[in-house]
């Protein structure tokens, strides 16, 4: 059991929460990335844009900022120096992956940010039973791939 | 203000992922691995950030509304239906293949790599289709 990669989880969910919950505080917000994504680009630009916008570029500069620091904060598996680990496949496994991702999460009207944390924390009943769905076909999957292929991919 | 607890919100969303592990597609396949090689690091992420927002939610709806904005706008649906069902599924398979889901997916963007762009740009598509079915 490797510890510290659990407790670096649990300090890395409640940086998670924090930002959660200074969303909802201050501008009121669900903090579900798919939505608040595709709003961005789909939707006409906005006042409410402007701070989707302003989300996501903080987003990205959170890993980038850890990289900068240099101080083996990231939590890759067998890589303590790495904080963005690399892809599990090539391009055309990762088109799929990301259509289905996306269709997915267009359709069922959330992540697991917005389900998955924002949504079991208001104890909503659809992002319960949405979080055990996409859950049960993670595992289901991985699963079945690992039959067919003999090792995970 | 908008723009910058945005910006702060985003930030520390990212700095979390990491630190988490999220950005980490291996970790996250690990995690879906209950059968094989089971990595449980992500429930402690998952666990720390619903307790956190839970806790914080409770907290911050007892005011009247948001510091700078007119009120709360949360989701109020509470029927089950087959298109929350079957985007659920769909979405969990796709997240088994590849270890990302949108939030990591763009977290990673400092690691950019052209599976992960590859991801991204058919993940949008994927949100176009689905605003048209």
């Amino acid at each position: 059991m490797d510890w510290s990669s659990f407790t670096q989880g649990a300090f890395g969910g409640l940086l998670i929460g924090l930002s959660a919950v200074m969303l909802m505080v201050t501008l009121g917000r669900i903090a579900g990335i798919s939505g608040m994504v595709s709003g961005l680009i789909f939707d006409r630009f906005t006042a409410e844009s402007a701070w989707r916008l302003a989300f996501v570029l903080g987003l990205v500069s959170g890993p980038l900022l850890l990289v900068v620091l240099n101080g083996s904060l990231g939590n890759v598996a067998g890589n303590p120096e790495a904080v963005v680990g690399n892809p599990i496949g090539g391009v055309p496994l990762m088109v799929l992956a990301g259509l289905l991702v996306g269709v997915g999460s267009g359709i069922g009207n959330g992540c697991t940010s917005g389900h998955g944390v924002c949504g079991i924390a208001r104890l909503s009943p659809r992002s319960i039973l949405a979080t055990l769905v996409f859950l049960l076909t993670g595992v289901v999957t991985v699963y079945v791939v690992r039959l067919m292929t003999g090792h995970s991919l | 203000m908008k723009l910058i607890f945005g910006y702060l919100a985003g930030l520390l969303f990212g700095l979390g992922l990491a630190i988490g592990g999220m950005t980490d597609p291996h970790r996250v396949q690990g995690f879906l691995d209950v059968f094989g090689n089971w990595d449980p690091t992500l429930i402690f992420v998952m666990g720390g950030a619903v307790v956190t927002t839970f806790v914080g939610y409770q907290l911050v709806f007892r005011r009247q509304g948001p510091l700078f904005a007119e009120t709360f706008i949360v989701p109020t649906r509470r029927d089950i239906d087959t298109r929350l069902l079957i985007g659920a599924a769909v979405f969990g398979i796709g997240w088994g293949l590849s270890g990302y889901c949108p939030g990591p997916a763009f977290a990673s963007i400092s690691g950019i790599t052209w599976p992960l762009v590859a991801l991204l740009l058919s993940m949008v598509a994927g949100w176009w289709l689905a605003r048209r079915v």
